[in-house]
């Protein structure tokens, strides 16, 4: 029995202890936007050290589905919301905000050795309609192409699909693999491969493609002359209140998009 | 009281995991079944387009399903030979000094990290795959099968050798009395007097191969074809459902259709269960 108590009293502390951080904020969503959110809450948690953020990357989806359901603060997500989550949202009675935190902008990628530095969105378009399966048609070897797309339900694939493909589907054919990093990792093994990932998670182990003779690029994609460029968003419960309005503003701040920057995205605005 | 104590915790605890499992199963046909109401059963079972992020969305799982039959049944075609080899040499063949460091080494690679050899099939395999046969891609039917071989082995054949080790001695002895070899001995009386025990351990190595997620997520392609030769990538129940579940909207036609997949998965579990069962039954009669 003594223990028992022991146990009880311990419990009761550690309650005590973790009702310390008053302001605990839960963020969830798209692994997209999963770098900046943690970079940011990361910082923000130092610079305040009274409250607690919690950050995981569940997919877009899931993340303004815990916002419909209320058992999230803030939701990432790298699409904009959809109509049908929007009336169910409604429905239970809670109004979704979105603020745009930054851009993302996906660049085609090649391996390195590939002699191709241009393609039209016509062409990439084409190449993953399976309409063109020879790099040789599109000014490069007489090799086949091995088109490397996202799963269908990733944020990543939704912004190729509407900037490049249109109402074109994608081959059926085409590798598909789960992640941004699986992507990375394909193209630079695959002397024959064409991918696309986000502008943060493209380094040197591949090319980037020039899209219609537009360099992709921050400046590119904030003036809007590069293509395939996007906004990221994180969704809050109705208008923001209290820590959660004071770390949607830090985000905002030129702190933050210096966050944005470091992570490897588009900040919103150009910074000093 | 005290004496009864330990039967209450035990029936309690049983009960409580019967409990959880039905529940589960209740929530998978919850979340499964309204998929129907979207899709008619012919065009999931059968449709060959998965297009499910489309508006409406193409719910056709037929590629999905025979991509998990086609890396399972591959796979199982590479490696129970293999397994079966080692389960005879370690009981039958191999001194004892031999048999006792290579016991514990096929158990503990039996609990390889699946996401370690999916990283390997990706990172080295493919690669070489794809130099070496010159095709567009290593990401295929073949590289994941080689890799959810290399993980059934071990566990086959560690199952397999302690059904051979557990043929008693006598039938042995009255085989060599007779004048027979031991690898007549092996052939003629240890092997088919284990063999109800050898099939349900390769029957569970299948069922690993079926529930491999990590693997075939990262080796498989991905892509959802109807494979025609080794060399096309597929694209499996399993990854389908993890590379997926993630970022659909909860409660969509896509979503349903992804836990369809689920009970689809099961039911071929539990065929293959109910098989073994029927083996083992078998085998007593024999016996």
């Amino acid at each position: 029995m003594k223990k028992f108590a022991a146990v009880l009293a311990a419990c009761a502390v550690l309650s005590i202890s973790g009702a310390a951080f008053a302001n605990a904020i839960v963020m969830n969503g798209s692994t997209t936007v999963l770098p900046i959110a943690q970079a940011a809450a990361e910082k923000y948690m130092a610079a305040n050290s009274d409250v607690k953020i919690s950050v995981s990357g569940g997919g877009s989806g899931n993340g303004i589905k815990a916002i419909i359901d209320g058992t999230t603060d803030i939701a990432d997500s790298s699409r904009f919301i959809k109509t049908d989550e929007v009336k169910a949202a409604v429905e239970k009675g809670t109004y979704p905000v979105p603020f745009a935190v930054a851009m993302d902008a996906l660049l085609p990628i090649v391996h390195p050795e590939n002699p191709v530095s241009d393609l039209s969105i016509e062409q990439l378009r084409d190449i993953y309609a399976g309409k063109i399966i020879n790099w040789k048609d599109v000014g490069g070897d007489d090799k086949g192409i091995a088109v490397v797309g996202r799963d269908t339900s990733s944020g990543t694939y939704e912004t190729w699909q509407d900037i490049i493909m249109k109402k074109e589907r994608v081959s059926q054919r085409a590798l598909v693999v789960a992640s941004s990093g699986a992507m990375l990792t394909t193209v630079a093994k695959n002397k024959y491969a064409i991918g696309y990932d986000g502008i943060g998670y493209v380094n040197n182990t591949v090319k980037p493609l020039m899209v219609g003779g537009k360099k992709g690029s921050a400046e590119t994609a904030l003036d809007g002359t590069y293509p395939i460029a996007r906004f990221l968003y994180m969704f809050t419960k109705g208008w923001p209140t209290g820590e959660i309005m004071k770390f949607i503003n830090f985000v905002l701040s030129d702190e933050g998009q210096k966050i944005v920057a470091e992570t490897g995205f588009v900040p919103l605005r150009v910074l000093k | 009281m005290k004496d009864r104590l330990p039967g209450i915790v035990v029936k309690g605890m049983s009960s409580a995991g019967i409990f959880i499992m039905i529940f589960i199963l209740y929530f998978l046909f919850r979340e499964g079944i309204p998929v129907l109401k979207a899709v008619t059963l012919k065009d999931l079972f059968f449709g060959d387009l998965w297009y499910p992020a489309e508006n409406p969305p193409v719910l056709g799982m037929f590629p999905l399903i025979v991509g998990t039959l086609a890396v399972t049944a591959a796979s199982s075609l590479l490696a129970l030979p293999f397994s079966l080899l080692i389960a005879v040499f370690v009981s039958e063949v191999a001194p004892r000094s031999v048999r006792e460091l290579l016991k514990p080494v096929l158990e503990l690679l039996g609990f390889f990290p699946s996401i370690v050899l999916g990283f390997i099939g990706m990172v080295v395999l493919a690669p070489w795959l794809q130099e070496t046969f010159d095709m567009l891609s290593g990401l295929n039917l073949l590289n994941a099968s080689v890799l959810l071989g290399v993980l059934t082995v071990p566990i086959v054949s560690s199952l397999a050798e302690e059904a051979l080790s557990a043929v008693p001695g006598d039938l042995r002895d009255a085989s060599y009395a007779l004048g027979a070899t031991r690898f007549e001995t092996t052939r003629k009386v240890v092997v088919p007097s284990a063999l109800p025990s050898i099939l349900s351990a390769s029957l569970l190595g299948v069922m690993r191969a079926l529930g491999e997620t990590m693997v075939v997520l990262m080796a498989a392609g991905g892509a959802a074809i109807i494979p025609l030769s080794i060399f096309d990538p597929v694209r499996p129940l399993t990854s389908t459902i993890a590379a997926e579940m993630g970022e659909t909207p909860v409660g969509s036609p896509h979503y349903a259709a992804l836990f369809f997949g689920g009970i689809v998965l099961l039911l071929m579990t539990l065929g293959i269960n109910l098989l073994s069962a029927w083996i083992e039954k078998k085998g007593k009669l024999v016996q």
